[in-house]
């Protein structure tokens, strides 16, 4: 792939034609715009986090094939279907250098490309996956003749003991080493015979996932070697930043802008923090008003925080001033913290008005003793957390839920389900930003209530 | 020699001659000595190299050096990632440390000894290459379906359990996935490991190999469940269906019901009537059962009967429920199947008992078991550690294992046993494949060479 700057892409005729199920097995050669490099990337890397959502939900496959062909079609549909294609192609090759540096990255990358073909494939009819198969060149044969005849009674006992009672059996059979189908033969949905599957047609999926991630897995190493030892060097300038940026990014909206839902007013913000506020946002409140003090992490945190949700500089300084003024005096408040909540609102400095943080900004910071930032599903311990949650109204139930994703490390999940056992209802989208989780609540509650301030 | 300890039933102790008693104490006096005269150190070498001895070209000399083993010491010391370049090293090392267990785990990409001066920030480089694919069967997972003992009791009551699954996950080795190279050990105590060291099998992928583990598995019991196992569906697998008429029904007909009594009293065949999900049958049974509560029959007797009525009262409403059809497979499955400890088999990088050593607890030597005669088996007949030191001590015998692995001595036919059955095939095998791959690796630069 070359990534050139110049408005026209010339494509050219290298491009295999594929079906419209790229098996990504070799680089193509084609010209890619500096800026399609960045947003198909960006576009697949939606998807990819949508797989990613879907699986840690434990959605099952029908679910998870529906949930891909949505994702698809919203972020990485073109007007038309050789566009389509290109951008599948160079997404997919360019996360590859994006998720090839760590084995953590690759480790991620791998299980949702893997996912995200499997559910494509099975979306697919069945004359189209059969000649997926032959694409990679496999060599199984199908079972004929007076070996067949041999089997097919097991193969017909095989088949009901998953409750296909049709009458007409399966009748195309591949014969391949049962290392290949590892699922299948996990849940019992083969016959096996001397170290050999009998795979059925309706089957084809699970031998050409484990290709594919066989494939990937191979190629993501090779992409590593030549991402340290060549390409990160030569495009220190130009892509390196790019691939660097891609694997942390956060893929929703800043916050910057506050909208009408959240102007909050001073005398409210006490009721607010207990209704709507996310628990990392509470903790920091509680803390401030306990203490009169927060450290540098929990101010930029919550003061971000509150910015994003409305509350305008000259409130700001009045709601900090009145914390700190009970534990430092008010003219230390001016002389060293006034500033920087000024600065925080661009209104000094270079002027930058600071977005407030994302949840995977909160959740990689370090707290350290006596700070009261970062992300409480990850930060607390487990006793700790409980307790905040059952302050937070959650049932034993409810909270075990929680706790079970906070277990497995999905961090937002569990804040996903907090929120949806606190407000009675599903949050399909997830928790990616602590001012959604407040502008979602505040919808919730003011549908419920519309005159009174919530 | 055996002495029987005290049975349940009071009979008097055994002696069988007037000599003094030796404890049955596990020590390590006796250890060293076993150590230092009995273990068989150039078997396992021989086994575990897989026929890379250097005399082929083909040979990879390093091969036996990269494997992990670990030492667990008096005191539960632990000592990981210990690797020897040959056997002499190995001898040298164990009796030095005279370890309570000895574990074998993988064969890695370099000397476990070395693995940090390869570690690298990003790419790990000290991975699994080779490892057998291995199964671990104890007897405390049926604690909840045997009556005689629980916890690390052992008898010969629930041993068969054992030799069930032995032939269950044997058979399938063979005839599902073609396996040739398998060595049943007893772990020492209430259990069995199973060590299948085809190459095909050492190659495995941690998900190949929790995809055998899972063909495997059907109880799915833990205290939340009343019905454990499940074979939903309408028919069974034919590794289930083979299963079940080749082994497991003969034995929960027979055997099962002789040792364990499974309907005898209301508290056990309440667990079987909670697996029915009819509960008009379960109400039926029940009545019938408590009014037959004084009966004068034999606890086995009562038991076939109940059997005979179970399987009768849902034999007729077969057609009601899916889930009464498998009903009766699924009680004899609970009762016998294999239940195998799945995360013993799931990573490349799991350790485990090597065969011949001695258990800490019992004394008795981790000896192979033959599949194909494990009926025979007695585990409270396996020589301990004392025995074998009396054998020694009432001298006669040559110490010399490496000789005619004679079937005279208490070691020596296990040793005999683990040679002829499973070692010299094995060898023979791997001396082959060493051999073919080393004509192509060569026939491949030849074609390399030409214009």
């Amino acid at each position: 792939m070359e990534v050139i700057r110049s408005q026209k892409r010339t494509v050219s005729n290298d491009v295999v034609s594929t079906p419209t199920l790229p098996l990504y097995l070799i680089a193509p050669h084609m010209e890619v715009r500096l800026e399609e490099f960045e947003l198909f990337a960006i576009d697949r890397l939606r998807v990819l986090k949508g797989v990613s959502d879907g699986l840690a939900r434990a959605r099952n496959p029908n679910e998870m094939d529906d949930l891909v062909e949505t994702l698809w079609k919203e972020h990485m549909r073109l007007s038309n279907v050789s566009e389509m294609i290109n951008k599948d192609i160079i997404s997919h090759f360019v996360l590859r250098l994006v998720y090839c540096r760590s084995d953590e990255l690759k480790k991620w990358f791998l299980s949702m490309e893997t996912a995200l073909f499997r559910h494509r494939f099975r979306l697919k009819k069945i004359e189209e996956q059969r000649a997926i198969v032959g694409e990679f060149g496999l060599p199984y044969k199908a079972v004929i003749g007076a070996e067949l005849e041999s089997l097919k009674e097991r193969l017909g006992l095989v088949a009901r003991s998953h409750g296909q009672i049709s009458s007409d059996v399966e009748n195309i059979y591949y014969k391949v080493p049962f290392e290949e189908v590892p699922d299948l033969v996990a849940s019992r949905r083969v016959l096996l015979q001397k170290g050999f599957a009998f795979v059925a047609g309706t089957q084809l999926v699970s031998l050409v996932v484990t290709q594919f991630r066989s494939h990937l897995s191979k190629a993501l190493i090779l992409t590593n070697r030549k991402w340290t030892t060549t390409i990160r060097e030569r495009e220190k300038d130009r892509l390196t930043p790019i691939v660097e940026a891609l694997s942390t990014s956060y893929l929703g909206p800043d916050y910057s802008q506050s909208n009408e839902y959240a102007d909050i007013s001073l005398k409210d913000i006490d009721q607010v923090s207990k209704s709507s506020f996310p628990l990392c946002m509470r903790h920091l409140f509680e803390k401030l008003r306990e203490d009169h003090h927060l450290k540098h992490g929990g101010r930029m945190q919550l003061g971000l925080f509150l910015k994003g949700v409305g509350l305008k500089l000259d409130d700001a300084l009045a709601f900090w001033r009145e914390e700190f003024t009970k534990k430092v005096g008010s003219e230390r408040f001016d002389k060293e913290y006034a500033y920087a909540i000024r600065h925080n609102y661009g209104k000094e400095g270079k002027r930058t008005d600071y977005t407030p943080y994302a949840c995977s900004k909160i959740i990689t910071s370090a707290p350290g003793a006596g700070d009261h930032h970062g992300c409480p599903y990850r930060h607390f311990s487990e006793d700790n957390l409980k307790a905040a949650l059952s302050r937070m109204g959650l049932s034993s139930r409810g909270m075990e839920d929680v706790m079970d994703k906070v277990r497995n490390r999905h961090y937002q999940l569990a804040c996903t389900l907090t929120f949806e056992a606190v407000y009675g209802t599903s949050c399909d989208t997830g928790i990616n930003h602590p001012n959604q989780y407040f502008e979602e609540s505040q919808k919730i509650l003011k549908s419920k209530t519309p005159a009174a301030p919530v | 020699m055996t002495r029987e300890e005290t049975e349940t039933s009071g009979e008097d102790m055994m002696i069988d001659d007037p000599k003094p008693k030796i404890e049955n104490d596990f020590n390590v006096h006796y250890l060293r000595i076993y150590y230092g005269n009995l273990f068989p150190y150039t078997d396992i070498h021989k086994w575990l190299s897989y026929g890379h001895d250097g005399k082929h070209p083909g040979c990879d000399e390093y091969y036996f050096g990269r494997r992990e083993f670990s030492f667990t010491l008096e005191n539960d010391v632990y000592l990981r990632y210990k690797s020897f370049k040959n056997a002499s090293l190995m001898e040298a090392a164990i009796k030095s440390n005279f370890p309570y267990k000895i574990d074998i785990g993988a064969v890695y990409s370099v000397d476990p000894d070395k693995r940090h001066a390869y570690a690298q920030s990003g790419t790990n480089l000290f991975t699994p290459v080779e490892r057998e694919l291995v199964f671990d069967i104890d007897i405390t997972d049926y604690d909840d379906v045997r009556y005689c003992c629980s916890g690390a009791d052992v008898c010969s009551k629930c041993w068969p359990l054992m030799t069930v699954a032995i032939k269950v996950i044997d058979t399938s080795l063979r005839e599902d996935f073609g396996f040739k190279h398998i060595l049943w050990v007893f772990s020492g105590r209430r259990g069995v490991h199973c060590w299948v060291c085809d190459a095909k099998a050492r190659r495995l992928t941690n998900e190949q190999r929790s995809a055998v583990a899972e063909y495997f598995r059907v109880y799915k019991g833990n205290e939340n469940n009343a019905k454990k196992v499940d074979l939903m569906g309408h028919s069974l697998h034919p590794f289930l269906a083979r299963s079940y008429v080749d082994f497991i029904k003969s034995f929960f007909e027979g055997e099962l019901q002789a040792t364990q009594s499974i309907f005898s009293s209301k508290e056990k065949y309440e667990k079987i009537l909670g697996m029915i999900t009819d509960e008009d049958i379960q109400a039926d049974l029940r009545g019938k059962w408590e009014n037959s509560a004084r009966s004068s029959l034999s606890e086995e007797a009562t038991s076939l009967l109940r059997w005979e009525q179970l399987k009768k009262a849902l034999q007729s409403k077969r057609n009601k429920a899916l889930s009464l059809r498998t009903c009766v497979e699924e009680i004899v499955f609970t009762f016998t199947y294999p239940r195998i400890d799945l995360e013993v088999s799931k990573q490349m990088n799991h350790l485990l008992k090597a065969p011949f050593c001695v258990h800490p607890k019992t004394g008795r030597v981790c000896v192979p078991i033959d599949p194909n005669n494990c009926d025979e088996f007695d585990p409270l007949a396996v020589p301990t550690l004392s025995q074998l030191i009396e054998e020694i001590n009432s001298g006669g015998l040559r110490m010399d294992v490496d000789d005619d692995d004679s079937d005279s001595s208490l070691l020596g036919k296990s040793i005999k046993f683990f040679r002829s059955s499973f070692l010299e095939p094995l060898l023979k095998s791997c001396k082959e494949e060493i051999e073919s791959s080393y004509k192509t690796k060569i026939a491949k630069t030849k074609d390399s060479f030409s214009w």
